[in-house]
């Protein structure tokens, strides 16, 4: 089981339905510890890379992550438009040459995002950041030699909720100091809602 | 005479107005270009404003550019990066009074290397 271009827009267009169904829950996870805009943001951002990567004819998945990281960067507004942006930015960059997006591959692309993400943000693991979902996910994807669907989502998951104790030392929710623990990071979410679209994909090409 | 350019980048167009405003009272030569809000005029930043603003700002004696908090700095730096343009200085300094002294050293005919080392001397 790989991802190919046909694969890859359909994991792009589920992180949109996903992110739209959950604006309000994401807006609300950032209105106690940022400036509430996250969940519109995000909608925003994926709305037009849904829009974008319609009208356009791929060659292989690298474009289209690339045209992917373009989008959210000049459309998302807020601090995760560049992070986000360069995650799917680098993701693009260890793609180039592949056809198939295998399990080999996606490790890959998903460290050197994760690289790309802290050196852009200046953050490391631990500061309740998106962060602490894309390097467990790293890790995840180490541990295992193949896909396995079933997993994905519940591992995304559970680093999604391990945000919730964590002390914000990075973006704005650090402003509010100790205030920010008992609360799920929302760049945390939204990557959580990458990986269970992520999930999904897989599991709908195994059958 | 050409100067040093600088940009302003703000969540709030209306921030980066009231900045260049402030400073336009006093020095009136020197570019100053403002990069405030998203495409749609929310609060937020954008990466395209703020290349707009340096090639505009830009003179041929360099940019430097001034921010204020979140994703300001990031989308500073990736706007930078895209721009291609080597003497361009993103400054740690409070926005308004960073640029405002930037403005009068670089009004002074200043390069560039010496309006940012005054401006370490004050902010640094």
């Amino acid at each position: 089981m790989g991802l190919q271009v046909t694969e890859a827009v359909e994991w792009m267009k589920r992180i949109n339905e996903k992110i739209h169904i959950n604006k309000e829950y994401l807006t609300s996870l950032d209105q106690p510890i940022g400036d509430g805009d996250h969940g519109i943001n995000m909608a925003r951002g994926f709305q037009e890379v849904s829009n974008k990567i319609t009208m356009e004819n791929y060659e292989n998945v690298a474009e289209l992550l690339k045209d992917v990281a373009m989008t959210l960067m000049s459309k998302v507004g807020g601090a995760s438009g560049p992070l986000f942006g360069t995650a799917f930015l680098k993701m693009s960059l260890v793609a180039k040459g592949s056809d198939t997006i295998n399990h080999d591959n996606i490790t890959r692309m998903l460290e050197e995002a994760v690289n790309g993400v802290k050196q852009r943000g200046k953050a490391v693991e631990g500061e309740k950041t998106l962060i602490d979902v894309w390097s467990p996910m790293v890790e995840y994807f180490k541990r295992v030699d193949r896909f396995k669907a079933g997993e994905i989502a519940g591992e995304a998951k559970k680093a999604m909720e391990n945000t919730k104790d964590i002390m914000a030392t990075k973006g704005r929710a650090a402003y509010f100091k100790e205030k920010s623990i008992g609360h799920i990071d929302p760049g945390a979410a939204t990557s959580f809602y990458m990986f269970e679209a992520l999930s999904e994909v897989i599991k709908a090409g195994e059958k | 005479m050409s100067y040093v350019g600088i940009v302003l980048i703000s969540h709030s167009n209306k921030v980066a107005e009231g900045i260049k405003d402030i400073i336009r009272q006093v020095i009136k030569e020197v570019p100053i270009e403002i990069a405030g809000g998203t495409d749609e005029n929310d609060i937020g930043t954008s990466i395209d404003k703020i290349q707009l603003a340096i090639d505009r700002a830009n003179d041929g004696n360099g940019v430097l550019l001034f921010y204020d908090i979140g994703s300001a700095k990031m989308n500073a730096e990736v706007a930078l990066e895209m721009t291609g343009i080597d003497n361009i200085k993103i400054i740690e300094a409070p926005l308004l009074e960073g640029a405002y002294v930037a403005a009068v050293e670089s009004g002074m005919g200043k390069d560039i290397e010496n309006v940012y080392s005054a401006l370490m001397k004050e902010f640094g």
